[in-house]
C-alpha cells in the first residue's frame, strides 16, 4: 500500500509498433511508466491510444517490441494470466448478468470467498454511487452509470496497473469532476499505478503525474503537465494542449542563456537559449495566449520582456478572461487572453495595442510541418 | 373515433395472419379432432361421435412407437446441437467476410429433395456402400455389420436433415454478442474456456433454445427417415400415423395418434420451457 513510485508495478514498453495489415496503429512507442504514478496517453481520435491500451491489457500482441510489467517480459502472455484490469472504452458490461454480478465477475474468477466478494463489491458499488442499482440489468442503466460500473469492475480487483480508456466520457461535468477526484483518491489510497487514456487535455493536466501526447501512432512528447505544456516539444504538441501563438522566425543570436529570434516583420525575441531544441536557424517561436500582458497606452514593459505590435479584433467575454482575436503587424492571427483584473478596459476592434511576455515563457519548436520525436 | 382507431390498429393489421391461422390451423385441427372421435369408413362416411375408444386403442398399441419417436427426437436434437454449435460459432466468430457464403454452404444440401437427400444417406449407409464397403474389406468391421434400419441410421438421418434448422438460430444469437465482451471476461482473468461458458453459453442459450425446440417438434414427428433408413424395428409414430392413413385407411385411428402427439409434444414444450426456458430467456432479455 505505498503510492511512492517502485520499479515492481512499474510499465515499460520498448519500441512497440502494432499494425494492422498495411496500416500503422501504433508505431515504434517506448515509455516508461513508474509504478503508482498516473499517466495519462493524451491525443486526437484514431491516434492508437486504445490500441496501446490493448497490447499492455494483452489483447492484441505487438507486430514489434516488447512489453515489460514489472520487469516481466509479458508480450505474449494472455490476457487473463496479466495482472492487469480494464475499463473499456466501450464499457463492455455483461448484458445477462446484474451489476453486482458484473463487478464481481473478477473476484469470482479469482476464487475469493463469498462473504469478501459481498462485501468488496457493495463498497465498490457505493463508492461509484450506484448503491441501489445491484440488482439491475445493464440494459438498464443509463450511459454515466453504465459508464462507473465498467469503472467499479475494474477497480475492485485492485489490480497492480489499471488501464483506463475514456473511463469518464459519459459523465455530465458535475459528475465528471467528482469522478476524477474520486478517481485521484483511490490512486492515491490503494497505489496502483493509473494508465488513463483521454482526448480531453484538460483532464489529462488536471489528473496526471506525467503524460505522453500522441499522434498518428507516434509519441511526441513525455513529461509532466507543466513541461509539455510550457515547453511543447512539437508544434502538434503546442497547439493540442491548449491555445498557442506560433510565429515563424530567424535565430540570429544565440548566447549562453538567452538567445534571439528575429520575427519576419523583423522584431527581436528573446528567449532562453535552452528552449531552442535543435541548432536549426529556422524555428517558431511560441507564447500561451495567457502569458501575454496587453500594455495600457503609453505604459512600458518591464525590463527585458519582450514586446509585439497587434490590432486588437473580436473578443469574447467569459468571465475569467476575455478573450481577444489579434492580428500582428504581419497578419497572423493572435489569440490574448486578458485576465479580468481589472488592469485596463476592454479593447475596441481595430485599436493597436502592444504586447508584452517574459522572454521565460517563450518557447520554440521546429520551423518545418510538425515533426514528431520518439522519446 | 381516432383513439378508438388507434387501439383497433394492432389488431386489424394483424387480421390477415388470424384469418390465416383460423382458416389454415384451427379448422383443420377441429375437424382432426372431430375425425379422432367419428365412426364410420371411406366408403360410408363418417358421423362424430363421442367414441374415445381410438384413443384408447392407440395408446395401448402403439405406446413403443411413441416411446421410440420422443427417444429418437430427444437423441437426434441432442446430437444435431452438438454437432450445429461449433460450427455456428465457427462462423460467426471466425467467418470474417465470408459468413454468407459459409451459411449457404451449409444450406446448400437443403436445395436438393428432403427425399433424395435420405435416399443418398439410404445409399451411402447400405451394407457395401462406401462407407461400410472399405471398413469391412479391410477387416474393421464384421462382414455381418450393418448400420441401415438400425435406430442409428434413423438418428442419423434425423441429425443430418436438421442441421441447418440448428446452425440457423444459433448462428443468428452467436453473431450478436459482442466480441469485445470476450476480451473483458479475459480482462478479469477468465480463461478462454470460462469465458465461454460464463459469456458466450449464457448469451446464445435462447438461440440453443428455439433451434431444440424447432428440431425437437420436427424430428418427433418425422416419418421419412424411418421409413427408408430404419426397418420394421424403429417405426416412429409418423410411420404409424401414415400407414393408418394410406394403407389401412383407418382415419380415425390416423386422427387420434396425430391428436395424441400432439397433445404430448404441447406437455413435453411446456416442461422444457418450465425448466430451461423461461430462466434462458430472462437472463438475455434484461
Ligand atoms: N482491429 C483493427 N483493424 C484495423 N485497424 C484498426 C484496428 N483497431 C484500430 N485500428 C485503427 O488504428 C488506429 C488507432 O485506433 P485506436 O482505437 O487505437 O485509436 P484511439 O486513439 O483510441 O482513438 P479514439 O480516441 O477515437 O478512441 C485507427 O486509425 C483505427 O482505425
Ligand atoms: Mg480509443
Amino acid at each position: 500500500m505505498n503510492a511512492a513510485p517502485s520499479n515492481r508495478h512499474n510499465v515499460r514498453l520498448e519500441r512497440v509498433t502494432k499494425q494492422f495489415g498495411s496500416w500503422t496503429a501504433v508505431d515504434d512507442i517506448s515509455l516508461t511508466i513508474n509504478g503508482g504514478e498516473f499517466f495519462s496517453l493524451l491525443g486526437p481520435s484514431g491516434c492508437g491510444k486504445s490500441t496501446t491500451l490493448s497490447m499492455i491489457g494483452g489483447f492484441e500482441s505487438p507486430s514489434c517490441g516488447a512489453i515489460y510489467l514489472g520487469g516481466e517480459d509479458v508480450s505474449r502472455q494472455p490476457p487473463y494470466k496479466r495482472d492487469v484490469n480494464t475499463v473499456f472504452q466501450s464499457y463492455a458490461l455483461f448484458p445477462h448478468l446484474d451489476i453486482f454480478e458484473n463487478v464481481a465477475f473478477g473476484l469470482r474468477r479469482k476464487g475469493l470467498a463469498k462473504a469478501e466478494i459481498e462485501a468488496r463489491v457493495r463498497e465498490m458499488l457505493a463508492l461509484v454511487d450506484l448503491a441501489g442499482f445491484a440488482k439491475r440489468k445493464p440494459g438498464q442503466l443509463s450511459g454515466g452509470q453504465a459508464q462507473r460500473v465498467a469503472l467499479a469492475r475494474a477497480l475492485v480487483n485492485k489490480p497492480k496497473l489499471l488501464l483506463l480508456d475514456e473511463p469518464l466520457g459519459a459523465l455530465d461535468l458535475k459528475l465528471r469532476k467528482q469522478m476524477q477526484i474520486e478517481l485521484k483518491r483511490i490512486q492515491n489510497e490503494i497505489g496502483i499505478t493509473f494508465l488513463f487514456v483521454t482526448h480531453d487535455q484538460e483532464e489529462a493536466m488536471a489528473m496526471s503525474d506525467r503524460l505522453a501526447v500522441m499522434s498518428k501512432g507516434r509519441i511526441e512528447q513525455i513529461g509532466t503537465p507543466a513541461e509539455v505544456y510550457d515547453h511543447p516539444a512539437t508544434e502538434f504538441v503546442a497547439s493540442f494542449l491548449g491555445a498557442s501563438n506560433l510565429i515563424p522566425g530567424t535565430v540570429v543570436e544565440r548566447g549562453k542563456e538567452t538567445a534571439v529570434v528575429r520575427l519576419e516583420d523583423g522584431a527581436l525575441i528573446r528567449l532562453p537559449v535552452a528552449a531552442l531544441q535543435t541548432g536549426d536557424a529556422e524555428v517558431k517561436i511560441g507564447v500561451r495566449p495567457e502569458k501575454f500582458l496587453v500594455l495600457a497606452p503609453g505604459e512600458s514593459e518591464a525590463p527585458g520582456w519582450n514586446v509585439i505590435e497587434a490590432v486588437a479584433g473580436v473578443s469574447v467575454y467569459l468571465g475569467v478572461s476575455r478573450q481577444y482575436m489579434m492580428e500582428s503587424k504581419t497578419g497572423r492571427p493572435l489569440s490574448v487572453y486578458a485576465q479580468n483584473a481589472g488592469r485596463m478596459g476592454d479593447i475596441a476592434p481595430g485599436e493597436t495595442v502592444r504586447l508584452a511576455w517574459n522572454p521565460m515563457h517563450t518557447f520554440a519548436v521546429a520551423a518545418n510541418q510538425t515533426q514528431p520525436e520518439g522519446e | 373515433m381516432r383513439r378508438l382507431r388507434g387501439k383497433l390498429a394492432p389488431y386489424l393489421l394483424s387480421l390477415p395472419s388470424w384469418v390465416y391461422l383460423l382458416v389454415f390451423f384451427l379448422i383443420p385441427l377441429c375437424s382432426m379432432l372431430g375425425m379422432a372421435l367419428a365412426v364410420g369408413n371411406p366408403l360410408t362416411g363418417y358421423i362424430l361421435s363421442d367414441n374415445f375408444q381410438e384413443f384408447v386403442t392407440a395408446f395401448n398399441n402403439y405406446q413403443d412407437a411413441f416411446l421410440r419417436s420422443f427417444w429418437y427426437g430427444t437423441a437426434s436434437t441432442v446430437i444435431t446441437l452438438a454437432i450445429s454449435y461449433p460450427v455456428a460459432y465457427w462462423i460467426a466468430f471466425y467467418g470474417g467476410r465470408h459468413k454468407s457464403t459459409y451459411l449457404f454452404l451449409v444450406m446448400l444440401p437443403f436445395f436438393v429433395s428432403f427425399v433424395i437427400r435420405v435416399l443418398a444417406w439410404e445409399f451411402i449407409l447400405s451394407d457395401q456402400g462406401f462407407l461400410l464397403g472399405p471398413l469391412k474389406a479391410i477387416g474393421l468391421l464384421p462382414r455381418s455389420y450393418h448400420l441401415l434400419s438400425t435406430q442409428w441410421a434413423v438418428i442419423g438421418g434425423l441429425v443430418y436433415n436438421s442441421f441447418a434448422y440448428y446452425v440457423l438460430p444459433l448462428y443468428v444469437v452467436l453473431e450478436k454478442i459482442d466480441r469485445r465482451l470476450v476480451r473483458a471476461a479475459n480482462d478479469l482473468y477468465a480463461s478462454p474456456a470460462t469465458a465461454f461458458m460464463k459469456i458466450i453459453l449464457p448469451l446464445s442459450a435462447p438461440g440453443v433454445f428455439a433451434g431444440f425446440l424447432l428440431v425437437f417438434v420436427t424430428n418427433v414427428g418425422d416419418f421419412v427417415n424411418a421409413a427408408l433408413l430404419g426397418g420394421p424395428g424403429t417405426y416412429m409414430i409418423g410411420n404409424i400415423i401414415q400407414d393408418s392413413f394410406f394403407e389401412s385407411q383407418d382415419y380415425p385411428m390416423a386422427a387420434a395418434l396425430s391428436s395424441m402427439l400432439m397433445l404430448m409434444l404441447m406437455i413435453a414444450i411446456l416442461l422444457y420451457s418450465k425448466v430451461f426456458g423461461a430462466e434462458a430467456i430472462q437472463e438475455y432479455a434484461a
